[in-house]
């Protein structure tokens, strides 16, 4: 039994019904209580989708276990073969169903549909809902996807893309316009977007994109070892793992000189005198683990960021965030207890977090700026306007989502200087934040007062020390804070003076 | 009001039964609410990692403050019998009381899985409350989707704390139902001005709160949904009051006068208390009404709530209604809101989605009230739509709520008008 506040994950039925509701003419009949049917409003209200997801709930009742659950189950597969008349029939049981064991797979295989049905295995205790993505794909292509001849010209699937995916949408957009400017044609796009006949037809490409690791790679294993397809292994965002990528491609087609083809802004503006100011600002990154090994490496070798901490809540991709963290002189945080994750960040105290939405609200309510880069969804991460994450746009968006939450180069000097200006205070937050907000004097003085003595060490802040701390801008107050106690504590010192902090100050400068 | 008054009572008429695919929440679902009614109490429930995303996700589609319920999940070890179940939930029991002192009331809430699985979690309460007491009260409730919809996890929450109520011959009256703060203290100030002494309202806010039921308790439900709470009050002797439910500028009126008659206030006593807001209720419901008279709306089952406020609707708003539909129709009490609904209305109970969405299709009504599931797929096919959960957490009882009320009905339509470019 474990105790959980916020999950990262849903359960694996979850997964199956994001592999569904990507694809068209599937229907996944699903034994399930009522109450399990919360899960369409994930698709209808955080991707906005306009079809309510291809799923029929058995609804089974308390009064139902003890007569005929399977009556119910069967009936219900009839019944939404009858009315959506899909080219896939999809079954399996949710938490509770798998409790009475019904059998769905051999249910549905009883009732002689003209069609094909897949069989789900959905380990509600065990697994999760990447798990059942993963899952359900590859069942789905196993079934369906058979040997073809080669398309004339050169060719790729994209593998991966589903339903309710961080912004998967327009990762494949931007994958189709890179791989129309390597002169590469796009056979599939699968499950997101594909049909039965998509799926049967994988065969026909000769490679294999695997845009999403979480929900893709084991479709993409079954393909290279039965339809001779070899897939790509790096995930293309960042300009780094974007070269890399291409040069992935370059070898699986025999292409050449296919870098000098796309290219992004990130490189220029990154070098760019304006971004100085972003040199060795302490990040901490959390999310799954595709997410967080591209975003470490994008940090640490496109930005300038220090990486101080990194990890993803999927264990399944526990072993690659490990060694990405170890180059980095890091040990990783597997974990999906939201609380340790917390408890990790507020020791670390970084100046940003690159993390999910969880990890947006415990950087809301430490104080500390946040951009998004992972799974799980939020409507936030569905976004009117195209804002990929993979490719060269992709890079310009996150060069642009990442040093947004930060206070700007100049503004930071200006801060400093202007420390006594009522109106120019860093209490105020970012300027070119919606949120910029003035606040009057007294309410600084009231909302500052506290903060020295607040710390949990024993020493003491003297306070013409504690005055001096209060004249360095907000967002680097805690870690400055932190240092001078941290050295306070290896100095044996226990009164704080502003030689002291000044000290720190210096045994810390990078 | 229309100028032909149609014929009223739908209590006799036949109701569309139908079973299904049910397009609802569980009951779990209701602890959304009720952790922020009830400060001291946090509501552990007892179940799958399901039951945990069900409730990230219904909660307004993920609050994060520190949220005062959380979910023990159920894992293998735990079902294969390789952890002794009742171990594991006092070791998490104990590890949550540890992390959170402030906590009077815990909740075992049970789930779909833990009730398959048959884990007695009356007793495993039980004997928590013997080894917490006095610092914590320990109570089991169901909010399992197998036995519960929706708002019936209030329900089911409020008959247990009922039930551990002491009992006492004090007259008095008890409300029963979660009310937003404001709306609850509107409530007690009209109460009061009546002259009504000893009211208090279940769920309590705290556990220290005095109080107790017996003979001399009469009692009143704000909320239709409480059938299981309402059975338990006239078991542990308590009288109830039955009236229409408190909505709009009327049923605020008649929820009001049932009470004030039983306890033999005076009608002018009455008229000079209510009169004013009344009044002030029916002004600004009427400004809000005019977008909303003539219009056909129908209701998918949600919250229970669906024949209260179609009587607000067809009465007070000139509402046309075509099918409304509720999870559970608990006669006793809705009755006088059933009565006043006109007689062509169709009424139905239960579901299944598939064949009401059929039905939607057929009436293409103005305004179609639904969960949350339904209403984009809804409204990419030309459908107004009104999402029910924003009934069940906004303010919309008694009189300086009725016009509100009305505007979330009103806005959609109003919506649809304002926009030019259509999907």
């Amino acid at each position: 039994m474990k105790l959980s506040v916020w999950t990262y994950e849903g359960p694996p039925h979850v997964g199956a019904i994001r592999v569904a509701t990507g694809m068209e003419k599937v229907h996944l009949v699903l034994h399930a209580p009522q109450g399990d049917t919360y899960a369409d409003l994930l698709f209808t209200m955080i991707e906005r989708r306009n079809h309510r997801p291809p799923v029929t709930y058995t609804t089974f009742q308390a009064r139902d276990l003890g007569s005929d659950t399977a009556s119910l189950f069967k009936s219900a597969c009839e019944d939404a073969y009858n009315r959506f008349k899909p080219d896939l029939l999809l079954v399996g049981a949710s938490c509770t169903a798998e409790l009475i064991q019904d059998d769905p797979g051999g249910l549905a295989e009883a009732l002689g549909l003209p069609i094909p049905v897949v069989a789900l295995e959905l380990p509600s205790y065990q697994r999760k809902e990447n798990f059942g993505a993963d899952e359900t794909f590859f069942q789905i292509v196993k079934k369906l996807a058979m040997p073809q001849p080669k398309t004339e010209n050169i060719s790729c699937n994209l593998i991966g893309p589903t339903a309710l995916g961080f912004r998967h949408r327009d990762d494949v957009e931007e994958l189709e316009k890179v791989l129309q400017k390597l002169g590469i044609e796009v056979n599939v796009v699968a499950p997101m977007g594909s049909n039965p006949a998509d799926i049967r037809n994988l065969g026909a490409a000769h490679f294999n994109v695997l845009m999403y690791p979480e929900t893709g790679e084991s479709a993409c294993r079954f393909l290279e070892k039965n339809l001779d397809q070899p897939y790509t292994k790096t995930v293309p965002i960042g300009v780094g793992a974007l070269s890399q990528f291409v040069s992935e491609i370059e070898e699986v087609t025999g292409l050449t000189d296919l870098k000098n083809k796309v290219e992004s802004r990130l490189p220029w503006y990154s070098a760019s005198v304006d971004s100085t100011y972003l040199t060795g600002k302490r990040v901490f990154v959390f999310g799954d683990g595709s997410h967080v090994i591209a975003a470490a490496k994008i940090a640490a070798d496109e930005i300038g960021f220090e990486v101080v901490g990194l990890g993803c809540f999927n264990r399944e991709m526990a072993r690659p965030v490990r060694t990405a963290a170890k180059s980095l002189g890091l040990e990783a945080l597997i974990t999906d207890d939201y609380l340790e994750v917390e408890a990790k960040i507020s020791e670390l105290a970084p100046e940003l977090i690159l993390g999910t939405q969880m990890e947006r609200h415990i950087g809301k309510r430490l104080g500390i700026p946040c951009a998004v880069i992972s799974a799980p969804v939020h409507v936030q991460d569905f976004p009117a306007r195209y804002s990929p994450q993979m490719g060269p746009e992709g890079a310009n968006v996150i060069f642009d989502t990442w040093v947004h939450p930060l206070v700007m180069g100049l503004e930071e000097h200006l801060l400093t200087m202007f420390r006594e200006d009522f109106e120019f205070s860093d209490a105020n937050g970012p300027s070119h934040h919606a949120a910029h907000q003035p606040k009057t004097i007294e309410k600084e003085t009231i909302v500052e007062e506290a903060s020295p003595q607040n710390g949990s060490s024993h020493v003491i802040w003297m306070s013409d020390a504690e005055k001096e701390l209060r004249k360095i801008p907000f967002f680097v107050r805690g870690k400055a804070k932190r240092n001078t106690e941290r050295y306070a504590v290896d100095k044996g010192v226990l009164e704080i003076s502003i030689d002291t902090l000044y000290e720190a100050k210096a045994h810390y400068a990078r | 009001m229309p100028k032909d008054a149609p014929q009223l009572g739908c209590a006799q008429a036949p109701i569309l039964k139908e079973r299904g695919q049910h397009e609802v929440f569980c009951g779990l679902t209701s602890i959304v609410w009720l952790h922020r009614k009830m400060q001291d109490a946090f509501f552990l429930v007892v179940g799958s990692r399901t039951c945990a995303h069900l409730l990230q996700s219904a909660a307004g589609v993920m609050i994060f403050a520190e949220p005062r319920f959380a979910t023990a999940i159920l894992e293998e070890t735990d079902l294969a019998g390789m952890a002794d179940v009742h171990e594991e939930l006092d070791r998490n029991v104990s590890l949550l009381l540890s992390r959170r002192p402030d906590i009077k009331r815990l909740f075992l809430v049970g789930s779909c899985p833990s009730e398959v699985i048959k884990l007695d979690l009356s007793t495993v309460a039980e004997k928590l409350s013997e080894k917490y007491f006095p610092n914590v009260n320990v109570i089991n409730f169901s909010g399992s989707g197998i036995e519960t919809t929706f708002t019936q996890g209030e329900d089911a929450c409020l008959e247990a704390v009922i039930r551990s109520l002491p009992s006492s011959e004090k007259t008095q009256l008890a409300v029963l139902g979660a009310l937003p703060d404001i709306v609850q203290d509107q409530m007690m100030r009209l109460l009061e001005q009546l002259g009504l002494k000893n009211v208090f309202v279940l769920p309590q806010v705290k556990f220290d709160d005095d109080v107790s039921i017996g003979k001399n308790t009469h009692f009143i439900c704000v909320q239709p949904f409480l059938g299981a709470s309402y059975e338990e009050m006239v078991r542990r002797g308590a009288k109830p009051i039955s009236a229409n439910f408190p909505f709009g500028a009327e049923g605020t009126t008649k929820w009001l006068w049932a009470i004030a008659e039983r306890f033999g206030i005076s009608k002018a006593k009455f008229d000079t208390v209510v009169a004013a807001p009344k009044l002030r209720a029916e002004q600004a419901v009427a400004a809000v009404a005019d977008g909303l008279r003539g219009k056909s709306v129908f209701f998918f089952p949600d919250s229970q709530l669906e024949i209260p406020l179609a009587r607000f609707l067809a009465a007070e708003c000139g509402m046309e209604l075509t099918e409304v539909g509720s999870p559970f129709i608990h006669k006793s009490l809705v009755h006088a809101d059933l009565e006043d609904l006109p007689a062509t209305t169709q009424i139905s109970e239960g579901q299944d989605v598939d064949k009401q969405l059929d039905r939607v299709f057929d009436y293409s009504p103005d305004l179609t009230v639904c969960g949350l599931g339904l209403a984009n797929p809804l409204e990419s096919k030309g459908l107004s739509t009104k999402w029910a959960i924003e009934l069940v957490f906004s303010p919309i009882h008694f009189y300086e709520q009725a016009a509100d009320l009305a505007s979330l009905f009103s806005r959609p339509l109003k919506r649809a008008e304002l926009l030019k470019v259509g999907p």
